[in-house]
């Protein structure tokens, strides 16, 4: 992904929310089917102002997993098409979800976590969504999962999101936080001509000949659109190659395998972190999401002590880069991972480090955020 | 051609008639959409040569509600039965109902969830038996027709598979309504619900319904006892609505040209 800041580009004052929305809008999402829910509500709020002055079409759905449906359906129907909810409404997604990530059906689910478990704090922040962001339908499957740190990083992540979702035909999740959802920043707009949207790719071959659920040599199939005379079948039992029901345990095998592998051969060009003094350091902060500004204003402050402490922040939450991240702490004294909740992605960077770094989960489930001298007080902490 | 009913199912009849009905009205076979949801009954999306979508249990008219939105230029047609339907899909119908979205919605009532063998549906009859009533059905029976008017469709018809020619001029004139239509085709499951409740062969299970069916006209005259445990078939309701996809275009209209 390009650089954010360009010269030229217009500043706006926006909130996290309202920059998700621009994002996917640049991207060329045309459908939204929502229902509201905090706090997540700007954005289809801003949908039904926004999407029919450019001709997309806006619907609040009577529940979170009609509105799940009502993307799906409108993917297959061909436009870019995405919904938006927090904790309650994204259990609720999961079934229509696994259906997506089975049918390789392009769409983005932004989750804007709120507290949990359950109604939780709908207004306070937490970052307690994540294992579910992979695990939460039932079955073997991958997902994309993308966080951003700043509103900025909001708008053009969404813009990410849409493009790896048409370019590995999967559901995209965006795991914003409630800091990051209602917090305003200026975000540097690009001109149209700058936005680079990718399209799904149509079929070379015609009806017949074209079989909607053949891979490509990445693991990716060119379903085609309904109504482009394909007259091919969608379903959520597994499948073969043709679109119909199988239960050949050769095709089954192949099928389940494909959607993970989809994305896990292809990791490198899916995957994306920031990473500064890693080399030199003694101790690595991993943080991300919200976390990531309390924790890169703590690594700075340790740095002027004279500490040497690097910071690894995964915009990219799924797949998770076990060898980036295995190369990132390698050797170091510790890895301190502030999370607000209670330690979902420490357990992955334990099960990267496998014994051989010292990992230091700081958790905070209290509704409030971590704060710089919280992360730099388990710096200093470290012996 | 492969499926998976059983001998003396109703669905296949019910499903050809769809088939007739499409051709009847002439509706493109590229620009048509079936999308089914969970069930014996559901199974027919993949059976037929359109765009065709297999989807969740209970949520079909929601999928379909989103390809409708999507490319309002669809003929959008939904094979549901009558637990997919009205148990965990009752959201949905009615909210399809309330909208008037223009789909077509046929759904396959046999009383009975047979492809889990055997339980009852909210349209099971009283003091039947099924597999999770084994002491007898003492949950009452929905009116699909009555709920589904009164949640606010423009077309509502009820058929039998016995009467299969009437079920298919219903499903055409459904097709031809630009809102919700809704026909309910009663069938059979000879397999559990009959063999169960010891309703014979699939034969006298057919015969049963069209002795079982009471003309609307007729219908509105006779009292609420002596339509127990009748069917009233025919084109219940039809009456003219906004198709909410239209309505939207209306919405475009009016962001794109008006002052904000």
């Amino acid at each position: 992904m390009a650089s954010v800041q360009a010269p030229s580009r217009t500043r706006v004052l926006m909130q996290g929310n309202e920059a998700i929305f621009e994002g996917a809008l640049a991207a060329g999402m045309r459908f939204y089917a929502g229902y509201p829910i905090t706090p997540s509500t700007e954005i289809a709020e801003l949908a039904s102002e926004r999407l029919p002055k450019v001709g997309g079409r806006f619907i609040q759905m009577e529940d979170e997993i009609a509105s799940m449906a009502a993307v799906v359906g409108a993917s297959l129907a061909g436009r870019k098409s995405m919904t938006a909810t927090s904790g309650p409404g994204f259990s609720l997604k999961q079934e229509n979800l696994g259906y997506a990530i089975h049918g390789d059906i392009p769409c983005v689910v932004v989750n804007v976590q709120r507290m949990g478990p359950s109604t939780g704090l709908p207004t306070s922040p937490a970052q307690g969504d994540m294992q579910q962001a992979r695990f939460g339908s039932h079955g073997d499957y991958g997902i994309i999962a993308l966080t951003p740190s700043s509103v900025s990083e909001a708008y053009y992540l969404t813009i990410r999101a849409f493009n790896l979702s048409e370019q590995f035909r999967v559901p995209v999740i965006l795991l914003a936080d409630e800091v990051i959802g209602h917090l305003r920043e200026p975000v540097a707009l690009p001109e149209a001509s700058e936005i680079d949207a990718v399209e799904r790719r149509k079929p070379a071959l015609p009806k017949g000949e074209h079989k909607p659920f053949r891979p490509d040599d990445k693991g990716v199939p060119t379903l085609p659109n309904f109504g482009d005379g394909y007259r091919f079948h969608v379903t959520g039992l597994i499948h073969a190659e043709d679109g119909f029901a199988t239960s050949n345990p050769k095709l089954v095998d192949k099928a389940v395998r494909r959607l993970t592998n989809k994305l896990m051969d292809n990791i490198d060009e899916i995957y994306q972190a920031e990473q500064r003094d890693i080399a030199e350091a003694d101790i690595v902060v991993f943080a991300y999401g919200g976390t990531a500004r309390s924790a890169q204003r703590a690594v700075r402050m340790a740095r002027e002590k004279g500490l040497k402490v690097g910071f690894y922040r995964p915009i990219t939450i799924w797949p998770f880069h076990d060898e980036m991240v295995r190369q990132a702490i390698a050797g170091k004294k510790a890895v301190i991972v502030p999370e607000l909740n209670l330690g979902q992605m420490a357990r992955e960077v334990e099960r990267v480090a496998h014994g051989t770094t010292n990992v230091i989960p700081l958790t905070k489930v209290n509704g409030e955020i971590l704060t710089p001298a919280e992360i730099l007080a388990a710096i200093e902490g470290v012996r | 051609m492969p499926h998976i009913w059983c001998p003396g199912c109703g669905h296949g009849i019910v499903m050809q008639a769809l088939v007739r009905a499409i051709h009847q009205v002439g509706l493109d076979q590229d620009k048509t959409v079936i999308v089914s949801g969970i069930g014996c009954s559901s199974r027919a999306s993949g059976y037929m040569d359109f765009d065709t979508i297999h989807t969740t249990h209970g949520r079909a008219l929601a999928f379909a509600t989103g390809i409708k939105m999507a490319n309002p230029e669809l003929n959008v047609i939904v094979m549901t039965g009558d637990g997919d339907a009205s148990a965990i899909g009752g959201n949905h119908l009615i909210h399809a109902a309330r909208r008037n979205i223009g789909i077509t919605c046929i759904c396959l009532n046999n009383n009975i969830y047979g492809m889990t063998s055997g339980q009852f549906s909210p349209t099971t009859p009283d003091c039947a038996l099924a597999t999770t009533a084994p002491y007898g059905n003492i949950d009452p029976a929905f009116n699909l027709c009555n709920l589904v008017q009164a949640a606010g469709a423009s077309y509502v018809a009820r058929g039998t598979a016995m009467q299969a020619r009437m079920l298919e001029k219903y499903i055409a004139n459904g097709l031809r309504n630009d809102g919700f239509s809704f026909i309910e085709a009663i069938d059979q499951c000879p397999t559990y619900f009959g063999r169960k409740n010891k309703m014979g062969d699939p034969y006298a299970m057919m015969k049963r319904q069209g002795e079982l069916s009471v003309p609307a006209s007729k219908a509105s005259a006779m009292t609420a006892e002596e339509l127990v445990g009748k069917h009233v078939v025919g084109e219940l309701w039809s009456k003219p609505r906004p198709e909410y996809a239209k309505s939207y275009d209306k919405v475009i209209e009016k962001a794109q040209g008006g002052a904000r």
